[in-house]
């Protein structure tokens, strides 16, 4: 034991921290492919109007494709918007905004030019219908020119996407100036302005580096850092709880961030529990749709064609029975066999390569190999090295899938997210444009003023992956600019003083040094809680209770009311979060994060009434979907002044008719 | 799987400007003891395994373990990058080497076209930067059209 308890970490945190005070008219939160989008696209707007771009991270692998990626899911090139307007519909069961998903329909392939031109190797059909990966490809002509990409599905394409992140960061650099740019500055707060209602003002944070914090005022903003990870218990709670499929690192800022300055929020009740290789969580699309494997259940049986099955998928109709089956009843089926005694599911690699190489010489074969391995090597390593360490050739040993634990996003097969206006086109419903104070439609803007967010943050409308995120941060960009020109004459004033901020964003700091001497062990002290108790906390709470992978993604009514309690609880000890070191400050603001994220999310479960989404969760009490009181939108709204929450529904339009 | 930094290898990054596997770790894992000034993995458990550190080492210091709880020992993986090109090496439990090759990028670095001098035009349109200036037309909706 060595006392006296010395904070963790090797940057120790400071009881009186330096203060940073900025002040543009545009701020960006985030460094992902959004935020990335809106700094490429910002500057070609902007005129005096100054910009800076806030990021956790370093930009460079920041956000969600800090990895890579093998695939880029969304490039429409020969589609119409309509039909991805239905795609997108169809998979998340009926309720979507398609204003939204229409409109990042027309400008999503305007940004995978922009991603091939800067560098990013894309594949191509040669002429002879052959595979070309990124290098051979480029003599076949860019995508823009026409070229044909190899599709996987018909809306994906497939990339050699190791470096997919660099390349986009690089360009969002060099367009924003790398001194518009804050690297390792987390934001923990957003300030509404003091004299006009509604209004954004500032956002507030500090540095993970040095004891500083950042005070920034501006006239809009947008916030865009993700969706949320590590918030219900993992399937691997060792080491292995890093490995999540979607990044560790999102703690649901993007919403908590938003609704806590009283921004509507939608379809938080939805949630992704995507089926990965079980452990490693390497992606399963290429397997699935360019090498053409089944998923088997223990008995051997192709269970997705069985008389069960379809029976089980005609009880959810017309979704259930679409052409293409909406990913979470693919789930459904999925656990369907694991509660009827018929697990575990299994990949069948060896079958799928062995009929695809009928067909092949052994230099094609080989290369055959080599885009299997590609396929986790550019975005899930770790998924590649479990091979290596259980002797797993996918040729020769078939691997196990699994749907993971729950993960909230807006921009995968997910829609949760804030409640923004559409594009201010004649064919968007009024219901859709939402007024600004000058009676102005921006595009992507949240119910308040100013306040904007883009990928994750927008909800109803998923599938938009990493390039459809890129565009709408462009887009987002273009109305931030917009929206600080129309508000020249507006000056930013923050409701709260300085000193006022720093006890705010530094508590934890003085709650640890206040107390940290009174016992022997610095994690144990009945005067406060280390962000590591509270994150297990929250995550026995969630998995037992709010529908976790415990109880095979069901919750009841019962189950709900206690978990609400507990979060409350939860809360209210956040008050007593305490933080050594300048980590654990951002693993405090982190958690806090998240149990504001997963409120939301719960509150949204029991408001609707229905079970919309069999797969991903199972409301007991109401086990079907009830369309006649239930196809509407379901939002929520929490009341910063009044510190009250106001859930209620919204009306869905459809505009795009089904075909 | 988390990363794990080989103490003869890591020189602390003395001759550079930053600890590169401090500077890229997305998730602010990777820091520098000052005293040994050596880096190491802060919290392991949190680590997503995303090779940024191992990718971006100077001395090639950094490798991966498998997580304890569910990944056997005796395996490795391990990318070698090039300016266009990433090799890896995948060592299995059983002894079996695989090495394959991936482009990473078509361009040089740092020449990526960020448009720096394109202005846009029209701030009231629904145009991006780069659709206004290639004449691009929005389309509408099949059935309102």
């Amino acid at each position: 034991m060595a006392l006296p308890n010395k904070p963790k970490g090797e940057l120790k945190a400071v009881r009186d921290p330096e203060v940073v005070e900025k002040e543009v008219d545009v701020l960006i939160v985030g460094g992902g492919m959004a935020a990335c989008g809106a700094a490429f696209e910002v500057k070609k707007w902007a005129d005096n109007e100054s910009v800076l771009l806030v990021d956790k991270a370093a930009l460079e692998r920041s956000g969600a494709v800090a990895q890579g990626l093998s695939a880029i899911n969304t490039y429409l090139g020969e589609n119409t918007p309509d039909d991805y307007v239905r795609m997108v519909r169809s998979d998340l069961m009926g309720i979507v905004r398609e204003d939204l998903i229409f409109d990042l329909g027309c400008h999503v392939d305007d940004s995978v030019h922009l991603f091939e031109e800067w560098g990013l190797p894309v594949w191509k059909k040669s002429p002879e219908g052959k595979n070309l990966d990124g290098k051979k490809g480029l003599k076949q002509g860019t995508l823009k020119e026409g070229s044909q990409p190899v599709r996987t599905g018909k809306w994906q394409i497939m990339i050699n996407g190791e470096s997919y992140k660099r390349i986009v960061a690089e360009a969002a650099k060099k367009a924003l100036g790398e001194d518009n740019i804050l690297e390792r500055v987390f934001i923990v707060e957003l300030l509404l302005d003091k004299k006009k209602e509604n209004q954004i003002a500032g956002a507030v944070g500090f540095s993970v580096r040095e004891n500083k914090v950042y005070i920034i005022k501006a006239k809009t903003m947008m916030v865009a850092c993700g969706g949320a990870v590590n918030i219900y218990q993992p399937r691997s709670v060792g080491e292995g709880k890093g490995r999540a499929w979607y990044p560790v690192w999102n703690s649901g800022s993007t919403y908590t961030l938003c609704m806590k300055v009283g921004a509507e929020l939608s379809m938080m009740e939805n949630r992704f529990t995507p089926a990965r290789f079980k452990d490693g969580y390497g992606p399963v699309g290429a397997w699935f749709l360019l090498f053409k494997a089944k998923a088997l259940n223990g008995l051997g049986e192709s269970y997705v064609t069985s008389e069960a099955a379809k029976k089980e998928l005609e009880f959810y109709a017309p979704y259930g029975t679409a052409a293409i089956t909406p990913t979470c009843l693919r789930n459904h089926l999925m656990l369907f066999e694991m509660k009827a005694g018929r697990g575990p599911i299994i990949m069948d690699t060896v079958t799928a390569l062995a009929e695809l190489g009928k067909t092949l010489d052994k230099k094609e074969l080989k290369h055959l190999e080599s885009e299997a391995w590609e396929d986790f090597l550019d975005m899930t390593c770790g998924q590649a090295n479990l091979w290596c360490a259980t002797n797993t050739e996918p040729e020769k040993k078939n691997s196990e899938i699994m749907p993971t634990e729950p993960y909230l996003l807006g921009s995968h097969s997910g829609c949760c997210g804030l409640w923004v206006s559409g594009p201010d086109y004649d064919w968007v419903p009024d219901a859709y444009k939402l007024k600004a104070d000058n009676g102005k439609v921006y595009n992507r803007m949240t119910t308040v003023n100013g306040l904007f967010t883009a990928g994750d943050g927008v909800g109803c409308s998923g599938h938009k992956f990493s390039s459809g995120s890129h565009s709408e941060g462009r887009i987002a960009a273009k109305q931030m600019v917009r929206y600080a020109k129309d508000h020249a004459d507006f000056t930013p004033e923050l409701p709260m003083g300085k000193d006022e901020i720093v006890d705010m964003v530094y508590k934890p700091v003085r709650t640890y040094l206040d107390n940290c001497e009174y016992t022997t062990a610095d994690d144990i002290n009945p005067n406060y809680i280390k962000p590591e108790g509270m994150m297990y906390r929250l995550m026995k709470a969630t998995h037992e209770y709010g529908a976790g992978t415990a109880t095979f993604y069901e919750t009841t009514n019962k189950n709900l009311e206690i978990i609400m309690d507990m979060l409350k609880v939860m809360r209210e000890d956040c008050e007593k979060l305490a933080a050594g070191g300048l980590h654990e400050l951002m693993r405090a603001w982190e958690i806090y994060h998240r149990i504001w994220t997963v409120e939301s999310h719960l509150r949204h479960i029991q408001f609707r009434k229905e079970t919309r989404y069999p797969g991903f969760y199972y409301q007991a009490d109401y086990p079907n979907q009830d369309d006649e009181n239930w196809f509407c939108f379901t939002n929520s709204k929490y009341d910063p002044q009044a510190q009250k929450w106001d859930t209620f529904k919204r009306d869905y339009i459809q505009i795009i008719p089904s075909e | 799987m988390p990363s794990f930094v080989i103490a003869e290898k890591c020189d602390g990054c003395k001759g550079g400007e930053k600890t590169a596997c401090m500077y890229i770790c997305p998730n602010d894992l990777m820091v520098l003891e000052p005293n040994t000034m050596k880096a190491y993995n802060q919290e392991p458990d949190q680590c997503w395994e995303c090779f940024s550190c191992v990718k971006i080492c100077p001395t090639q210091a950094i490798e991966v373990r498998g997580y304890s709880d569910f990944v056997p020992l005796g395996s490795s993986i391990y990318p070698m990058m090039g300016t266009e090109d990433v090799m890896w090496t995948c060592k299995f439990r059983n002894g079996t080497v695989k090495r394959f090759k991936f482009p990473i990028r078509t361009t040089p670095e740092g020449e990526a076209n960020a448009y720096e001098s394109l202005k846009g035009k029209d701030i009231e349109s629904d145009l991006l930067s780069t659709e206004e200036a290639d004449g691009y037309q929005v389309p509408k909706p099949q059935a309102t059209a």
